[in-house]
């Protein structure tokens, strides 16, 4: 690696490289490599593969923890992780549309303001039907109508129950987001503006991170963050606790402040997935909004007028008539 | 080769047609190339700027291309099954207009795909297709299946043009030398002898035996693409046959206007004649009246049975403030139009039925958009943005443009194959055409003009 060059650049600015991915891929686990001159050297030295395919050493004090590092290869991202069923429970009583999730998805993923991976949407079932918040990831069904439509297998199914999307495969036909029934996919139009310090970072489908153009994405339930025993941004950022995350195995949820049985908070508060009737089979639940913590009104009020028109219909139908 | 009397006439009438290009010919070739060289600016846009450059968003994921495909690829399907019917029966009067159906088959499928590889984000790596290929998506069926219908389709049209290359081989045409040294490789040395004509009749029978079948799988994969999906108004059992018949439909349509523009510009009125307008009309009527049979049962179950989501489809299609007009228009001028003019006698003349084969295939255009277009826009659970192109889908104008180079480039290989093979088949004319035209039965009145059938 050439050492002088990257001598100067701050640490964030060098680890980009494509062979520090192959270094933590082979060598290191999540380590990587961040030529700061500020640390001391600690004698012993690693051996790295450059991205020109040479053999070079560097002092284990300039390896460094590095998020979003492709820690798996994509073999492993497609076989998912061994002995565990991801699932989440949405309490549907307890959102407030604060929308702390969106930007903390967003944020995590790099994504551009403007498409959301994880939404939130107004729903009313019926014209005398009383309104409620409505959070959306991809609901990683078990009988996915997207992955039965891909013709490069660029899209698929793993073992822990998650659907990914290898961005180095797919072609952009967009079979799988007129096939999704629930709309959950989102396209690169154009090039995705990518923030300098992911640029180089190595694609993996577990990270998802940096887009590129022509190609689909969409939620991907954070397995990067799941290996590390992390829970996704969206659970963790919510302030009301709406999002339960777990493995259907251990038949254990968490909001990240209580943990509970699955199987109990199903059957409790009678969860359910959505449009059942699909045969999409779902690995969201939801747990129906009643005795809500907010009136409806408390997540529409104070929102940006961009966003509050998207839910002017249902909230002010008078207005619209007008 | 030896042609008879009556061949020799209609090749010797034919001759200058692909001895030389007039004016004309050179007017209209540099007009689809400059149609051309405008789809190619967009698209260099399209491929420069990504796929932001059409109207197609995360919820309307298809547009214009994908209605074009199906359009183009749907008459290249007609074309198959209309030439191989043709061929297998016998049919007398079909001889004439065999070429023009072969040739529409063979152009169309070179156009149709174009439109799905503008659909495509990444070009570079269509080539996954073949390296990764998953055989339970329907696009893979339907790449297997164009693939297959391609090569189908050039062997057809091959075996059926190698007597007439052979006839120009022979004919000492004032060609250059290199037109002449590709009529002789691709005659592969046909002259006539028994065993060849045996051979090459058993290879056409067998050509056409596989390609309409073949036409009809490969429309109902076609359609599959979008009734395997959840969505409203693709979901259906019917869709299969729904395209077949549509795809045979708009391409006799086609069938009609590309025969009455060649019998204009290649004066072949004596080939075409007005018969050939009255028999394709009355299969465009039959086909029209299947069509309308499968649009009604299709509106009508999704409308009495009121789902949810169905209803919603239906609302749109036919309220006037969004698709109204235009499933009003797809319907009447695409269905009880053709129905109505070749229906009724005093109607049934050449120019009408033209025109209403015209309007159809513009009316069969429409309503493939209406199949795409609005199903996309109706989501299962609401949209809920305010970006307008992600709620409405609106083409930009380098999809125009696009589309605009498709149908010249359509029209551009239409004129250049007929330049190099005569647009009636020469040693096709065997016995048919004299028996048609002398048949006492069918000598036309002086002026009132015959419309009965044998």
């Amino acid at each position: 690696m050439k050492q002088e060059e990257t001598h100067d650049k701050g640490r964030r600015d060098f680890l980009k490289t494509a062979a520090v991915a192959t270094v933590a891929a082979t060598a290191c686990g999540s380590l990587a490599c961040s030529c700061s001159s500020k640390k001391a050297p600690a004698g012993d030295k690693v051996k790295l593969l450059s991205p020109d395919g040479e053999i070079v050493e560097i002092d284990s004090a300039y390896l460094n923890h590095q998020e979003h590092m492709a820690i798996i290869s994509k073999l492993e991202a497609r076989e998912g992780i061994a002995g565990k069923k991801f699932v989440m429970v949405v309490d549907l009583a307890r959102c407030k549309n604060a929308r702390k999730c969106i930007t903390a998805c967003q944020k995590w993923h790099y994504r551009p303001e403007e498409t959301e991976w994880l939404t939130v949407k107004l729903i009313k079932d019926s014209e005398k039907a009383a309104p409620y918040w409505f959070p959306k990831q991809c609901f990683h069904c078990d009988n996915p109508p997207c992955v039965k439509v891909c013709p490069v297998d660029a899209t698929y199914k793993r073992q822990d129950g998650l659907v990914l999307i290898d961005n180095d495969r797919c072609i952009g036909c967009k079979f799988c987001m007129a096939a999704c029934p629930y709309s959950t996919r989102v396209f690169n139009w154009d090039e995705p503006e990518v923030p300098f310090d992911i640029k180089d970072l190595a694609y993996n489908p577990e990270t998802g991170i940096p887009a590129k153009v022509g190609t689909v994405e969409k939620c991907d339930f954070c397995p990067d963050r799941a290996r590390e025993g992390l829970l996704p941004p969206c659970v963790e950022s919510c302030p009301n606790g709406v999002f339960y995350f777990g493995d259907e195995n251990e038949d254990t949820v968490t909001n990240g402040e209580e943990t509970i049985s699955f199987t109990q908070l199903i059957k409790d508060r009678a969860g359910y997935r959505y449009m059942e009737e699909l045969g999409t089979k779902p690995r969201v639940y939801y747990l129906p909004p009643k005795d809500r913590q907010f009136p409806v009104e408390r997540g529409y009020e104070d929102l940006e007028p961009e966003i509050k028109d998207r839910f002017k219909d249902i909230m002010e139908p008078e207005k619209k008539k007008s | 080769m030896e042609l008879n009397s009556y061949q020799q006439q209609a090749f010797d009438y034919q001759r200058p047609n692909i001895e030389k290009f007039s004016k004309r010919n050179w007017f209209w070739i540099i007009f689809y190339l400059l149609w051309i060289i405008a789809g190619g600016y967009a698209l260099y846009l399209q491929i420069a700027k990504g796929h932001g450059v059409t109207g197609m968003r995360d919820n309307v994921v298809w547009g214009l291309f994908i209605v074009n495909f199906i359009f183009f690829i749907g008459l290249s399907y007609a074309g198959a099954i209309i030439a191989g019917l043709l061929h297998l029966f016998k049919v007398p009067w079909g001889k004439p207009i065999v070429r023009i159906a072969q040739m529409m088959t063979i152009i169309s499928v070179i156009v149709g795909p174009v439109f799905i590889l503008l659909c495509v984000g990444r070009f570079d790596r269509l080539h996954h297709l073949f390296f990764y290929p998953r055989i339970q998506s329907p696009m893979t069926w339907d790449v297997m299946a164009v693939l297959t219908f391609f090569v189908g389709a050039v062997l057809f049209f091959y075996m059926a043009i190698i007597k007439d290359l052979a006839v120009y081989r022979d004919a000492n045409l004032k060609i250059p030398k290199w037109r002449q040294k590709i009529y002789n490789i691709l005659a592969l040395g046909y002259r006539g002898a028994a065993s060849q004509k045996r051979h090459l009749l058993i290879s056409q029978n067998l050509l056409a035996l596989i390609m309409i079948p073949l036409s009809i799988i490969v429309a109902s994969i076609l359609s599959w693409i979008f009734g395997m999906t959840l969505r409203p108004g693709w979901h259906s059992t019917i869709f299969g046959p729904y395209f077949v018949v549509g795809a045979l439909y708009s391409g006799c349509g086609v069938l009609i206007v590309a025969m009455w523009v060649y019998r204009r510009m290649y004066k072949l009125d004596k080939y075409f004649t007005d018969k050939h307008f009255v028999y394709l009309g009355y299969i465009m009527l039959a086909l029209a009246a299947g069509y309308g049979y499968f649009t009604f049962s299709e509106y009508f179950t999704h409308w009495f049975g009121s789902e949810k989501w169905d209803s919603e489809l239906i609302h749109k299609l036919f309220s006037p403030g969004e698709y109204g007009w235009w499933t009003l228009f797809a319907n009447l001028f695409g269905i009880l139009l053709p129905i109505l003019i070749v229906a009724i006698p005093a109607t049934r003349k050449v120019n009408l039925i033209t025109a209403a084969a015209f309007i159809m295939v513009i009316a069969m255009w429409i309503k493939r958009y209406l199949i795409i277009v609005p199903t996309l826009e109706t989501t299962l659970l609401p949209m809920q943005d305010t970006r307008t192109e992600y709620v409405k889908y609106a083409a930009t104008w380098p999809e125009w443009v696009l589309t605009g180079a498709g149908i010249a480039t359509f029209f551009l290989f239409f004129t250049l194959v007929s330049k190099y093979v005569t647009v009636v088949p020469v040693s096709g004319l065997e016995e048919a055409e004299p028996h048609f035209t002398h048949h006492p039965h069918h000598q036309p009145a002086p002026k009132k003009e015959e419309v009965n059938p044998a």
